[in-house]
C-alpha cells in the first residue's frame, strides 16, 4: 500500500467511525498484504535450537504484532473494561504476576501462579499452561478472556466491544484483511505479539558466547546445576545446549504427599499424571517469583531448600527427584548460595525493559 | 560419518553396459526400508499402560517399575554380499512410553537384495559431537550431556522406581552416556581425564530387502540388568553418568539387549 493510500483509508475510517458507529465495514484495498515480520532470534537459539514455531495459518506480520500488543494491554477484553492481559502478565516480571494468585475482575482469586511469557515461540511441544491443556498459543489466548475468575467476558461481547472502538477495525483490516472483528483474529494477533517476547541476552548467554566471564560463585553454581549428584537441575531445566532453560515438559517435583491439584493429570485423566506441572524456564527467574505452579515459594532460597531437603514422596513423583526419603540432595550452604548466584545470571534486563514490550 | 551410497544412476549404468546377450536386463529397483522399535521385558511386551504400573523383577531380585525409556540409535547400515555399505548417516530418538518415533525410515534408498543390517545404539565418537544436532538439543529438555562429562549426547534415559533393601520405594536413573572418567568427583570443568566410546554396534543379521520391507528392532529391557553384570540397583541407582565403571558395565550388558524382530513386507 502506498502512503497516500494509508492516509486516505485512515481518514475514511475516522470519518465513518465518527458519523456512524453502528456498521463500520472497511474493505481491504485490493492487492494489500500485511508486512511480513521475521522474528529476531538470538544467536545462541539460532545455533542450537530448532526454528521458532510459527503456524502456517498465522504468519508473523508487523500489523499483526502491533495489533496484538494493543490488545494485550487493553482492558477492553474484560467484561467490565477493568483488566488487561498485562495486569497479570507484567513486563517488569517477565510477564508474570508478583502476586501468588492473580485476581479477576470481580475479585475472584485463582489457584495457580501466573506463568511468565517468554520464548513461547520455542515451546516445541506446544503445550501451554501449567497443566498443558492448550495445544497451541492461539488456543491458549481463548481461555483467560472467558474464564469467570479472570476477565469473565464472552467472545461475542469482546468482538462487539472492539468493533466499536475507534481504530480497531482498521488495525484488524490491516492485519488480517477484514475489519470485521472475530475472536480467532484476536487470538492470532495476541499470539503474534507473544511470539516476539524473546529473552536471549542475559549474562548466561553472554558467557556462553564467550563475551563475559562468570564469577567464581556463579561458575560453581553452574557446576552444581550440571552435577547429577548435587543439583541435577539440567535434566528438567536444560543446559548450555538448550538455552531455553526448560524442557517444557511435566513433572511431579515432590511438593506434596497428597495431590490436590492434579495438573496434567486433571487434563488427561491419567492417574499417572496427577500432580505433574510444566517445568518453568529459569530465564528471568529473578523477576518471576513467587515460584511453583501455586506460587508457594516467595524466594529462590525457598526453592533451592525445597530441592535440597524439602522433597516429599507421592505416587507420581518424578524419578529425577533424588534422595526423597532424606528430603533431597542435601546441598551445602556454599553450594546453595552459588546456585542462587548462578540463577541470577538468567536476568535479561534488555528483555524486561524492551520498549517494544511496554504499553 | 560414513556415507557410501550406490546411486540409482550407477545401477542403470551397469545395466546399460551389459547388453551383450539377448535377455532383457532386469531393472534395478531401489527402495527405502522402514524400522519399528519395540520393547519387552524378557519377552513380555512393554506397552504405554505398563509404565509406572507393571512390576518387573530384575536379575538381582529388585522389584521395579519403569517411568521413562528414551533411547537413541544411529547409522543404520546395509551391507551387501560384495561388502558395499549403504548408510544414510541419520539417527532416531525413540520415546518408548509415548511411542514417539517408534517408526523410522532412514533417508536412503537401496537396491533390492540381501543385506546384513546393522545399526549403532547411541552415537559413536564420530557422530557424538557436542552441540551438533539442533533437534536433539531441543528434545526431551535437552538430549545433550553436560560439558564437564564430556559433552555430546545421551544414549539412553531409563528411569523408574524400585524397592530397595530397606523396603523403601526409591528412584533410579539408568542414564547411559559415553564413559567419562574424572580425577575427582563431583565433576567440574577440570576433572575430566578420559572419555571412552561406549556406543554399541548391533548386527541384526541378514535380511532380504524388497519394496515395502519393515524390520522390527526389539529391546529387551531386562538385559540391561542381567548379563554379564548382574546389576545391583541398591548400589547403582543414581549419579551413573559420571560413573566410568557403571558406563562400561552398561556397555557390556547392552551387547545382547537388541535383536531383530519381525520382518514384514507391505505390498
Amino acid at each position: 500500500m502506498k502512503p497516500k493510500g494509508h492516509i486516505l483509508l485512515l481518514l475514511i475510517a475516522i470519518c465513518v467511525a465518527s458519523c456512524n458507529t453502528d456498521s463500520v465495514t472497511i474493505e481491504p484495498e485490493e492487492g494489500y498484504v500485511p508486512t511480513p515480520l521475521t522474528l529476531e532470534v538470538p544467536q545462541l537459539f539460532e545455533e542450537r535450537l530448532l526454528p521458532p514455531v510459527i503456524p502456517e495459518d498465522n504468519p508473523m506480520t508487523e500489523e499483526g504484532v502491533a495489533l496484538g500488543k494493543k490488545l494485550f494491554f487493553d482492558p477492553a477484553l474484560s467484561l467490565d473494561g477493568s483488566q488487561a492481559c498485562a495486569d497479570c502478565h507484567r513486563p517488569e516480571n517477565a510477564f508474570s504476576d508478583p502476586r501468588q494468585f492473580s485476581v479477576g475482575i470481580d475479585g475472584s482469586v485463582g489457584t495457580r501462579n501466573s506463568m511468565p511469557l517468554q520464548n513461547l515461540a520455542f515451546n516445541f511441544t506446544e503445550k501451554f499452561f501449567w497443566d498443558g491443556r492448550a495445544i497451541s498459543l492461539e488456543e491458549q489466548i481463548f481461555e483467560p478472556v472467558t474464564n469467570p475468575i479472570e476477565m469473565n467476558n464472552t467472545w461475542p461481547n469482546v468482538e462487539n466491544t472492539l468493533q466499536e472502538i475507534e481504530g480497531y477495525p482498521l488495525m484488524f483490516e490491516r492485519a488480517f484483511g477484514s475489519s470485521t472483528i472475530d475472536s480467532v483474529n484476536v487470538s492470532k494477533a495476541i499470539s503474534q505479539f507473544l511470539r516476539t517476547l524473546i529473552s536471549g541476552n542475559a549474562k548466561i548467554d553472554r558467557f556462553l558466547l564467550g563475551q563475559e566471564e562468570l564469577s567464581p560463585s556463579e561458575a560453581n553454581g553452574l557446576a552444581v546445576f550440571l552435577d547429577e549428584g548435587r543439583g541435577d537441575c539440567f535434566h528438567c531445566h536444560g543446559l548450555p545446549a538448550n538455552p531455553l532453560w526448560t524442557d517444557n515438559a511435566f513433572h511431579n517435583n515432590g511438593l506434596d504427599e497428597i495431590i490436590t491439584d492434579r495438573g496434567l493429570g486433571g487434563v488427561s485423566g491419567d492417574p499417572r499424571e496427577f500432580g505433574l506441572f510444566k517445568s518453568g524456564s529459569l530465564r528471568n527467574i529473578e523477576f518471576t517469583g513467587p515460584y511453583m505452579h501455586d506460587g508457594r515459594f516467595a524466594t529462590l532460597e525457598e526453592v533451592i531448600d525445597h530441592y535440597s531437603e524439602g522433597l516429599v514422596f507421592s505416587e507420581t513423583i518424578d524419578p529425577l527427584m533424588k534422595k526423597v526419603a532424606e528430603g533431597g540432595v542435601q546441598l551445602s550452604e556454599e553450594d546453595k548460595a552459588d546456585l542462587k548466584a548462578f540463577l541470577l545470571t538468567f536476568s535479561d534486563l534488555e528483555f524486561i525493559n524492551n520498549p517494544d514490550f511496554q504499553n | 560419518m560414513k556415507k557410501i551410497v550406490l546411486t540409482l544412476a550407477i545401477g542403470f549404468a551397469f545395466v546399460a553396459c551389459n547388453n551383450d546377450d539377448d535377455t532383457t536386463p532386469t531393472p534395478v529397483v531401489n527402495t527405502d526400508v522402514n524400522f519399528t522399535f519395540t520393547q519387552n521385558w524378557d519377552g513380555a511386551d512393554i506397552q504405554n499402560s505398563d509404565y509406572e504400573t507393571t512390576e518387573y523383577t530384575n536379575a538381582n531380585g529388585e522389584v521395579l517399575t519403569l517411568s521413562k525409556l528414551v533411547y537413541l540409535i544411529s547409522d543404520i547400515t546395509f551391507t551387501n554380499a560384495a561388502g558395499e555399505t549403504f548408510d544414510a548417516g541419520d539417527y532416531n530418538l525413540i520415546d518408548a512410553r509415548t511411542g514417539s518415533n517408534a517408526s523410522f525410515t532412514p533417508n536412503i534408498e537401496i537396491p533390492e537384495g540381501e543385506y546384513t543390517v546393522s545399526f549403532t545404539y547411541g552415537f559413536d565418537d564420530e557422530d557424538n559431537i557436542d552441540l551438533a544436532y539442533n533437534d536433539l538439543n531441543s528434545s526431551d529438555g535437552s538430549w545433550s550431556v553436560p560439558g564437564p562429562l564430556g559433552g555430546g549426547y545421551h544414549y539412553m534415559r531409563l528411569e523408574g522406581k524400585y524397592v530397595n533393601t530397606a523396603d523403601v520405594e526409591t528412584a533410579f536413573q539408568f542414564h547411559n552416556v559415553r564413559a567419562n572418567r574424572h580425577s575427582s568427583l563431583p565433576p567440574g570443568p577440570t576433572t575430566l581425564v578420559e572419555l571412552q566410546d561406549t556406543s554399541i554396534e548391533v548386527n541384526l543379521g541378514t535380511v532380504d530387502i524388497t519394496t515395502g520391507t519393515s524390520i522390527e528392532i526389539q529391546m529387551n529391557v531386562a538385559e540391561w540388568f542381567k548379563n554379564p553384570n548382574t546389576w545391583d540397583l541398591n548400589v547403582l541407582f543414581t549419579v551413573l553418568m559420571p560413573n566410568f565403571d557403571a558406563q562400561i558395565m552398561m556397555n557390556e550388558n547392552g551387547q545382547n539387549v537388541f535383536s531383530r524382530g519381525a520382518v514384514t513386507v507391505t505390498p
